[in-house]
Formats: C-alpha cells, sequence, structure tokens
C-alpha cells in the first residue's frame, strides 16, 4: 500500500517542511533530536495537526487542508509504537494487546470477534509473550515491553505502522535480539511501516527507504542515504 | 452527645458524594479539555479554600436565605425554607470541600502521563472509554486522597455551616458547632470527648489513606 504526506507545520524552533511518498515496506527516517521526527509521526496519525499539508494511505485521504478532510485519530487505522511504548500499567499484557480489539466495529459479529480473538492469540504466540499475558507491564523486561507493544499496535490490523525509536530504550544485548525479530516481523505483516531512529545502524538494517531530517526539512538525498524516497 | 456526631457524619458523607462528582467532572473539562476562561473557574472553585469560613457563609446566606436566588426560588417552587436546616449544613460542607477534592483529582488527572491516552486514541478508542478505561483508574488513588480529605473538611466545617444552618440541636447541631457551644457554657467533659472523637477519627482516616496509597502503587516503585 503506497503512503504519501506532504507536512508543513510551525514548531517552536523551525518550521516543518516535509513531503515523501513510498509505494510500502519500511521507510526510515532519521535525524538529530529535536529535528521534528516525531512531529512527523504526530500528524500522520492525527495526534497533532498539522497547519496545512495531506496524508494519503492507499486510496483513503486521512488529512488534507485543502479539501477540509480531517479524519480523527480513532479514525484513521494507524498502528503506533512510542518511544516508552506506552502499555497501560492498569492492565495485564493480554489486556493491553485486546484493547485495541474491542474498539473495533467487527468485535460486535460473533463470528469475526472469534477470529480477531484467535489472530490475537497468533500474535502472542509469534512475538513469544503468551506466557507473559496475566503480567504487568512494570514486571516484564524492557525487550518483552516492546514485543507487548508491537503486538498492541499491529493486533487491529492496521493500515499503517508508525514506530517512534522503539530500540532505543533496549539494552545492548536486548537490541541484536530484537532486531532480529523485527526483520522477521518485517517479512511476516505486510504493512507499510514508518519507523523513526537516530540509530544509521537501524536505518541500513531496515530502510528499504529513508529521509534525514534536519531543522525540519529533508536533506538534499545527493548527499545523503539512498534510495531517497520522494 | 450521638446526635451530632451522627448528623455530622450524614451531612459530611453526602457532602462529599457531591463534592466527588462535581470535582472529577469540573477537574476532568477544565483540565482535559480546552474551556474559555480555565483559569477563572479554577479561581473560582479554589475561593472557598482561602476565603474565611464566614465569609462563604455570609455569601451562602445570600443565596440561600428567604430573600436569595436560590432560597426564594424554593420557597416559590416548593414551598421549601433551605435555611437553617441540615440540607443548608450539606451545601455549606460541599461548598468548603470542593477545592480540595478538584485541587487533588486535577493533580491526578495531569499525572497521568498522557502517552497512555494518546496510545488508547490510536488504538481506536472514544474519549469516553479513554476516560473511564485509562485516566480514571490510574488517577484512582489521587482521587481517593481526594475523597478523604474532602470528607474530613466536610466534617469539621464550622463557620459556614454555623452561618447556614445555625446550632439547633438535634436538627443542624454538627460535632464542631457542639463543642463551641459546650466551650461557651462551660461543658467541658462533652467539650472534650468531642475533641477526642474527631481527633482520633480524623487521624484514623488519613493514617490508613497514607497506607493504602503507600501500598497501591501501578508503577511498582
Amino acid at each position: 500500500m503506497a503512503i504519501s504526506f506532504t507536512l508543513q507545520k510551525q514548531l517552536d524552533q523551525f518550521q516543518l517542511d516535509v513531503s515523501c511518498s513510498f509505494p510500502g515496506g519500511v521507510l526510515v527516517i532519521q535525524g538529530e533530536s529535536g529535528s521534528g521526527k516525531s512531529t512527523i509521526l504526530n500528524c500522520i496519525s492525527g495526534l497533532l495537526e498539522p497547519d496545512n499539508g495531506r496524508v494519503q494511505t492507499g486510496e483513503r485521504v486521512l488529512f488534507d487542508r485543502q479539501h477540509k478532510i480531517n479524519l480523527a485519530v480513532q479514525q484513521r487505522k494507524i498502528g503506533y509504537v512510542f518511544q516508552n511504548y506506552a502499555l497501560f500499567p492498569n492492565m495485564t499484557v493480554e489486556k493491553n494487546i485486546f484493547y485495541g480489539l474491542k474498539n473495533q466495529p467487527a468485535y460486535q459479529d460473533k463470528t469475526k470477534r472469534r477470529e480477531m480473538l484467535e489472530y490475537m492469540e497468533y500474535i502472542m504466540d509469534t512475538f513469544g509473550i503468551s506466557r507473559l499475558r496475566q503480567k504487568y507491564p512494570y514486571h516484564i523486561s524492557g525487550g518483552e515491553k516492546q514485543r507487548t507493544a508491537l503486538a498492541r499496535a499491529i493486533v487491529t490490523r492496521p493500515e499503517l505502522l508508525l514506530l517512534d525509536e522503539p530500540f532505543s530504550a533496549l539494552d545492548m544485548k536486548t537490541k541484536e535480539l530484537v532486531y532480529q525479530e523485527f526483520l522477521e516481523l518485517k517479512h511476516q505483516v505486510q504493512m507499510p511501516i514508518i519507523l523513526i531512529s537516530h540509530d544509521p545502524r537501524e536505518g541500513d538494517l531496515f530502510a528499504d527507504h529513508r529521509l534525514y531530517l534536519q531543522q525540519g526539512h529533508i536533506m538534499d538525498p545527493q548527499s545523503n542515504l539512498l534510495p531517497f524516497a520522494r | 452527645m450521638l446526635e451530632p456526631i451522627f448528623l455530622s457524619l450524614r451531612i459530611a458523607s453526602i457532602a462529599t458524594v457531591f463534592s466527588f462528582f462535581l470535582g472529577v467532572f469540573l477537574a476532568y473539562i477544565l483540565n482535559k479539555r480546552k474551556i474559555p476562561g480555565k483559569n477563572f473557574w479554577e479561581t473560582l472553585i479554589t475561593l472557598p479554600m482561602i476565603l474565611p469560613p464566614s465569609v462563604t457563609g455570609y455569601f451562602l446566606l445570600i443565596l440561600l436565605g428567604k430573600r436569595g436566588a436560590i432560597g426564594s426560588a424554593l420557597i416559590d417552587l416548593f414551598g421549601f425554607k433551605i435555611i437553617f436546616t441540615w440540607y443548608a449544613a450539606v451545601i455549606a460542607a460541599s461548598i468548603v470541600s470542593l477545592p480540595l477534592m478538584y485541587q487533588n483529582v486535577k493533580a491526578a488527572f495531569l499525572n497521568v502521563d498522557p502517552s497512555y491516552e494518546r496510545a488508547a486514541r490510536t488504538l481506536g478508542s472514544s474519549e469516553f472509554r479513554i476516560f473511564w478505561t485509562i485516566t480514571f483508574p490510574l488517577a484512582w488513588p489521587g482521587i481517593i486522597s481526594g475523597i478523604v480529605l474532602s470528607f474530613c473538611r466536610a466534617i469539621g466545617e464550622f463557620g459556614a455551616t454555623l452561618m447556614v444552618a445555625g446550632n439547633i440541636p438535634g436538627k443542624t447541631q454538627t460535632v464542631p458547632t457542639a463543642i463551641y457551644y459546650a466551650v461557651e457554657n462551660g461543658n467541658s467533659q462533652l467539650a472534650n470527648t468531642l475533641v477526642l472523637i474527631m481527633a482520633v477519627f480524623s487521624f484514623v482516616l488519613i493514617l490508613t489513606l497514607n497506607k493504602w496509597l503507600e501500598k497501591r502503587n501501578y508503577l511498582g516503585k
């Protein structure tokens, strides 16, 4: 599924002004801290409203300032893994993953509900977190939190997955393990992914396309990382 | 001696229920929604905490009195005179305990990491479900603090209660007003007993709250 976004947003220090489209796979956005990377994800997901621009996933227009289209976050069908994972501390791992399913209109249908629950079991098995189902987030390791957050984001089968520095909170040893798992995930889930990272190695490992951001602007492709997504 | 105790408990319990619903509602809309004049409303809610109770009582007297906006409306509509009844004491206790409830609930709501609510939104959850499944449960320890402190404030309310409910034994006499009149009439035995009951009751309540808060911590610290 093709993804395209054009975003303009005035930030405290600079104006974010980016435009990008990619045909699917993994887009890695890299750049210094404070260059506007997370703002891009927030604008795409609808958590933040751009001053101007357009966001489209496949045929669906999520935001278009010119045509006054601005879908609510809840309607955008976007999975989001936050930098701190944002696992609900008052819910077990299982309830965290289940949380989004109950919001799906299809959940009201008995047959579809059973399918959704089976898929949830499949995802938990695949991510190796079935044994953690009754544990609370503060009782599991950083790697397990990351897998739970990923499972929670993809169990609703979103059309686009946004990952905001999902590896930054992990120690080196765990990172190596999680990198392998993420490479497998990338092949398993057929959904476009936008991954934010400030680690060039992660770009080398996962990127099908990548952008380098500086002060809210995409840097010249000639002087930077290729292939450039545009 | 038991009558003022039971009346105080009844008034404080009902007042706490009122200030709970009002405090949670106000803390939510003023801090989680964009409401014009937020500072004005917040100042108004907090005012009874810093004003002398007699000033709050005077305002209530104007409102609830026979010629007051609320008092006269109640008489016209239901033939009910609210002033110098225990209902007026409930209103006074609710008004003076509301700031404590509001401040505690507000702090509890603001203490909930917004990334949880943001994550819930991306998972398709409505604002109503987010409130009941994320915000409220995570803010619960702070809300409990608000409930206990408001109850203690309501049960100890004296000045405003005296002005709007008076001190009618068996009808509007609460523990604090009973203590005041016992001292004034030289009945130190009654005053001492009621003071001891109030002090021990409040101490045990706050101690229990602190112990519960120590145990209850989602972050497992």
